[in-house]
């Protein structure tokens, strides 16, 4: 009870402290709060088919944060997602690409996810083997990793793949009707992603709460110098981790490119790796409370989509809200406990 | 004619690695003191933004070049106090608020956006600027340039050759021992923060107000931070070395445009992250050649010694460490 309680006047300091910074902010701009937040509010949760949107970028969000959990285990910042989810939808559209007449869609759909996350888990096993092999910190491959992976998204939507005749930053060739994810027409949402998210969650929670290579994530993260005493490979952990977090970025670069865009485009990814970084973060690196605040922070993007025709304000205001929520919530975890736990946040 | 050209190259050499020198050499005094303030691409960003507002709503090219370096001093010291204060992660605050203001930036700067600004005239040295080559490389400049090659000598003299700057090292080697000798770690970590910290807003000034004048979405100065982030790594926590890699970059980064000429049919945007690729590779060179003993028969000699030096590189021993003084 008196945990509870605890809970929740740290949530609702965290909220006070980061609606206040964005007010400020916004009257800053010389814009009215109030109405803001009120386009925010109706720009994502106004009409079914702003629900649709707002769970089209929860299903990436929450497959990221996911993959993450089990990288901020053993103390990884896994900056990379971003990259693995373009890498993921690069393969996958390479595997729909490969449908031709006669093919099978169910075959060349379930391929592409196949491939989508191989190819996530590829590029985190990259930046894995970067850091165990080579020493570098695994924030500085990652980001460069992600700005290679969108590279290589423009040299191929710009050259080998695009479209006939013209080239542009509107993406590849829309791929066949028959590969297409089926969707609920009123939202244009796939319930195969939902399903998925779902199936990503509790393999998720059981992984963490179970399985003894979770538990031994935890205590490496916690403790990397007694690992030796329990005869475990550090190594070989982080790149298990790795591995994972990517598969699942990949999965979400499929879906994106599968579902939701029926293409390849430049902006893949939509920050969406960066962002569910701040997702766990806010989550407090649980499970549990994932699929939450990847809701609310899909809300506010696509609220924010609507602000520069509303109010001639920039979208970026999403960001800002984010970033103060999740700087608040450090803020107030920190004051609370005074002292830091080592491998809980690196 | 090959002279000429060849200065004039120089020139823009040093001029367009201003900016990005000034954010390595600033993050090298806060992590020579202990802390890693990771929010640097964001403080850039938003000490471009901030300069250029200023300067553009009040007219004055100081307050803006001020406007930033303040700016930039608040951000690191969220990232030290929070550190120092209430021992939450460097690196999770760090990079929170570089994500942070970077749409902060773009929020706050949209009115500005395109707009044509004032940005700072070029001031030849009277005299000096005659002289033959040298005249065009290093005297005709504006002024955050010339002061970011002065720059590199001031953080050396105050790093290595002030008792102040020994305290500063000691401070990010062994706070305990700094403690014990009646030096206040938390205190001195701090200042140097907010002092780093200034210099990384004030290079987003001079790229905002000098090298790449205006503001856009995006403004052109976007990863520069990361970058910067990897030279201090490079340096080894050195202003000289750190400088060379800065100006290395910054050949680099010329050289990259010449190349875009050769390949038009690549899109400019895949030029734009060599540098990324490039900064991963350097970094595995740099932790390969420290293993070099191990994997190689060991050098011997003076002359092995010598050039082995620059690929040794010593991080301050207590750096990101949460401070623990009892």
């Amino acid at each position: 009870m008196k945990n509870l309680a605890r809970l929740g006047t740290d949530f609702a300091v965290t909220l006070v402290g980061a609606f206040g910074l964005a007010t400020a902010v916004l009257l800053f701009a010389g814009a009215e709060p109030l109405s803001a937040f009120s386009a925010l509010f109706r720009g994502s949760l106004g009409s079914l088919l702003r629900l649709g949107y707002v769970m089209n970028a929860w299903i990436p969000l929450t497959l990221c944060a996911c993959g993450l959990i089990f990288t901020f285990r053993i103390g990884l910042w896994n900056i990379g997602v971003e990259g693995q989810v373009m890498m993921g939808a690069i393969l996958a559209t390479w595997a729909l690409r490969c449908y031709g007449e006669g093919g099978s869609p169910v075959l060349t759909v379930a391929a592409a996810f196949a491939a989508g996350m191989a190819g996530g888990a590829l590029w985190a096993l990259l930046a894995g083997y970067l850091k165990t092999k080579g020493g570098v910190h695994e924030i500085f491959t990652g980001l460069g990793l992600n700005f290679v992976a969108q590279a290589i998204i423009l040299w191929l939507v710009f050259g080998p793949w695009k479209r006939a005749g013209v080239a542009s930053m509107s993406g590849t060739e829309t791929f066949s009707r028959d590969l297409w994810l089926p969707a609920v027409t009123a939202m244009r949402l796939s319930p195969a992603g939902l399903a998925l998210v779902a199936a990503a969650l509790v393999l998720t929670a059981v992984l963490i709460r179970y399985s003894r290579a979770a538990l031994r994530l935890k205590a490496l993260g916690n403790n990397e110098r007694a690992a030796p005493m329990f005869g475990l490979r550090p190594q070989a952990y982080m790149l298990l981790a790795m591995a994972v977090a990517g598969g699942f970025a990949g999965l979400a670069g499929t879906i994106q490119a599968a579902g939701v865009y029926h293409r390849l485009i430049p902006a893949i990814s939509s920050n969406y790796g960066y962002l569910a970084l701040l997702v766990v973060m806010l989550a407090n690196y649980r499970v549990a409370a994932v699929p939450l605040v990847a809701f609310f922070f899909a809300c506010l993007n696509v609220g924010s989509i609507q602000l520069p025709m509303v109010l001639e304000l920039d979208s970026s205001l999403s960001g800002v809200i984010q970033g103060a929520l999740v700087l608040s919530a450090l803020a107030v975890h920190g004051w609370r406990s005074g002292i830091t736990k080592p491998g809980r946040a690196p | 004619m090959i002279e000429i050209s060849g200065s004039a190259l120089l020139a823009s050499l040093l001029a367009g690695a201003a900016p990005i020198l000034l954010a390595t050499l600033g993050e090298t005094i806060t992590e020579r003191a202990g802390v890693i303030n990771l929010s640097l691409d964001g403080t850039i960003l938003l000490g471009a933004m901030t300069a250029f507002a200023v300067a553009c709503s009040t007219g004055s090219l100081a307050a803006g070049y001020l406007a930033a370096g303040a700016v930039g001093a608040f951000l690191a010291g969220i990232v030290a106090a929070t550190s120092l204060y209430w021992k939450v992660s460097q690196v999770a605050v760090g990079f929170v608020l570089t994500l942070m203001a970077k749409d902060l930036a773009y929020f706050l700067g949209n009115p500005y956006v395109r707009l044509h600004g004032p940005s700072s005239p070029s001031r030849a040295v009277p005299f000096l600027r005659d002289v033959p080559f040298f005249g065009t490389v290093l005297f005709d400049h504006p002024l955050p340039v010339y002061f970011s090659m002065v720059f590199i000598f001031l953080c050396w003299w105050y790093l290595y050759r002030t008792s102040w700057g020994l305290e500063l090292r000691a401070v990010g080697e062994n706070p305990r021992a700094s403690h014990a000798r009646g030096i206040d770690p938390k205190r001195l970590r701090m200042a140097y923060a907010l002092a780093g910290g200034m210099v990384v807003g004030f290079s987003g000034a001079v790229f905002s107000l000098c090298v790449k004048p205006g503001w856009g979405r995006p403004q052109g100065a976007e990863g520069t931070g990361w970058i910067a982030l990897a030279l201090v790594i490079f340096g080894g926590w050195h202003p000289f070395r750190a400088a060379l890699g800065a100006y290395l970059f910054a050949f680099l980064q010329i050289m990259g445009i010449h190349l875009q000429g050769w390949f038009p049919s690549v899109p400019a945007q895949v030029f734009q992250v060599a540098p990324f690729p490039l900064m991963i590779f350097t970094l595995l060179a740099l932790n390969l050649g420290r293993k070099e003993p191990a994997l190689s028969p060991p050098l011997k000699g003076k002359w092995a010694a010598s050039f082995r030096r620059p690929f040794s590189v010593s991080m301050p021993s207590s750096l990101g460490r949460p401070l623990d003084l009892e």
